[in-house]
């Protein structure tokens, strides 16, 4: 039996550091149901260049977590996504997609094999998508057990100083390389930390009980390199390190091959196949796909946003900007979309339409911005 | 003399015998937070009240600025072309967008006052 039960939530829900927010004097906005924060009073800017500079703590408790159980559990989710399950080890997580039958990415997710005799994995999935996700498993998946964890929040930690501001309160935790996760005891609270993030820095996601996240939040405040970090700079971030935003740059009508997600398909997943979609996938992988997903600079000052089409010399549509905003870090505006795989080498020139002009857009190797994950050892599966 | 006249979409103009200068105001600036980028119209443009004078994009959005009066672009502010964020610095002053000569000085008596706009502000 899979124990899912929905609150009946209101139309915008509050997250538990909700007050806390506020506080910090918080432009708050709803965000996927939930009243999130934009910014503080430093703004998109100085919070991303802050975070890239020092340490940015972001509320992510919107996401949904659960953990599915049961004996088979890693064979059984492999029927859903295309990582290589069987193989991660105990303690190690992997990013992964739910697809649909055509190979459609219905999200994209964080697994982690829990230790322990029991099989058992801990999901994270995105704040819009959780709810038809949750029940995407529990159909599909009715042998596991799927239990939702609403109770825990999520928070964030990221940037080169994140390290140093979470051993205060978890020490050890330095020592976890990147997608390394681990179980802390905090003054007899559970928290699970993953060595990972959505900025291209090195950080850490943290899951706690909510109950004790506002003051685990206030304490890594305390830190002199921490600051609050709202959506906005999160977004802004997540661009510069060439990463998808679900719903953008990935939805059901985009498949992980074509997104430039092929690391993510586990080696033997691509012989066997065995998740939906597996043929158009196969296909996109021996033929190479229709389009990719590529980084664009537009020349000039002006940021070219989602939805803008890509042209060709010839004035013929290439393609679709699926991200576009201003650079803090690179001080000019860059963006991502989807073009011809002819037109995907870096270097390639295109242009767009902006307000009556003509924008030209360089084709861009992602990231933008080099990642800066920390790897401690040679990185087991 | 001068004196400032506000929309309830947060521009303003200030006018000095027939040229007005037309900017956003401060709790616009606020509300777009780091400002970008900003297209201007072209001197010599001629702009009715109420069209699109500018487009300002934010980190986040782009938005729309629509001019409160009518009248000809004889200057626009090249100083906020190259540094847009001296717009989040100072709206009312050096961050003013462009300078019109008005075509119709009766539409002033159509805007807010200062008084006027603060209590819209404070009402929002």
């Amino acid at each position: 039996m899979n124990d899912l039960a929905f609150s009946q939530a209101p139309l915008v829900a509050r997250i538990p550091l909700d007050a806390l927010h506020r506080r910090l004097g918080a432009r708050m906005v709803p965000f996927a149901g939930y009243d999130m924060p934009l910014h503080y009073a430093a703004g998109i800017v100085a919070e991303h260049l802050h975070t890239r500079a020092k340490a940015g703590l972001f509320d992510v408790s919107h996401m949904g977590q659960a953990i599915l159980a049961g004996p088979g559990a890693a064979r059984l989710l492999e029927t859903l996504t295309p990582a290589d399950l069987l193989e991660l080890a105990p303690e190690r997580t992997r990013y992964t997609q739910l697809l649909d039958e055509s190979g459609g990415v219905l999200d994209d997710l964080m697994a982690t094999r829990l230790p322990g005799r029991d099989e058992r994995f801990f999901l994270v999935v995105n704040a819009a998508t959780k709810r038809q996700d949750f029940l995407l498993i529990a159909h599909k998946l009715p042998q596991l057990a799927l239990h939702v964890q609403e109770a825990r929040a999520m928070l964030a930690l990221q940037g080169p100083r994140a390290a140093d501001a979470l051993k205060g309160l978890l020490p050890g935790v330095d020592e976890l390389s990147f997608m390394d996760w681990r179980a802390f005891d905090f003054e007899g609270a559970g928290v699970y930390v993953t060595r990972s993030g959505y900025t291209g820095e090195d950080g850490f996601e943290i899951s706690l009980p909510a109950a004790i996240a506002e003051d685990f939040a206030l304490r890594l405040l305390d830190h002199p390199d921490v600051a609050p970090i709202g959506l906005g700079a999160r977004d802004s971030l997540r661009l510069e390190a060439g990463v998808c935003l679900y719903g953008h740059d990935l939805d059901a009508t985009t498949d992980p091959v074509e997104a430039g997600l092929t690391f993510s398909i586990g080696k033997r997943r691509r012989i066997e196949g065995g998740f939906p979609g597996f043929a158009r996938i196969r296909a996109a992988l021996d033929q190479g796909p229709a389009r990719l997903r590529v980084g664009l600079s537009p020349q000039g000052k002006a940021p070219v946003r989602e939805g803008a089409p890509i042209l060709s010399g010839d004035g013929r549509e290439v393609g679709r900007v699926t991200s576009g905003g201003f650079s803090p870090s690179l001080a000019r505006p860059i963006a991502m979309g989807y073009v011809e795989r002819a037109r995907a080498a870096p270097g390639t020139p295109l242009h767009t339409e902006l307000r009556g002009k003509t924008v030209e857009l360089i084709v861009t190797k992602l990231p933008f911005l080099p990642h800066r994950y920390v790897h401690l050892r040679k990185d087991r599966s | 003399m001068t004196s400032a006249y506000f929309t309830r979409d947060h521009e303003y103009v200030r006018v000095d015998g027939d040229i007005g200068v037309v900017g956003v105001t401060d709790y616009a600036q606020s509300q777009l937070g780091d400002i970008v980028f900003i297209e201007l119209p072209q001197v010599g443009q001629r702009i009715a009240k109420g069209e699109q004078l500018a487009t300002v994009e934010s980190v986040k959005a782009a938005s729309e600025v629509f001019s409160p009066v009518s009248g000809e672009v004889v200057e626009v502010n090249g100083a906020i072309d190259e540094s847009p964020a001296i717009v989040n610095e100072d709206a009312l002053g050096a961050g003013w967008f462009v300078k019109l000569r008005l075509s119709d000085a009766d539409e002033l008596a159509g805007l807010l006052d200062e008084a006027g706009y603060e209590a819209h502000v404070q009402s929002l």
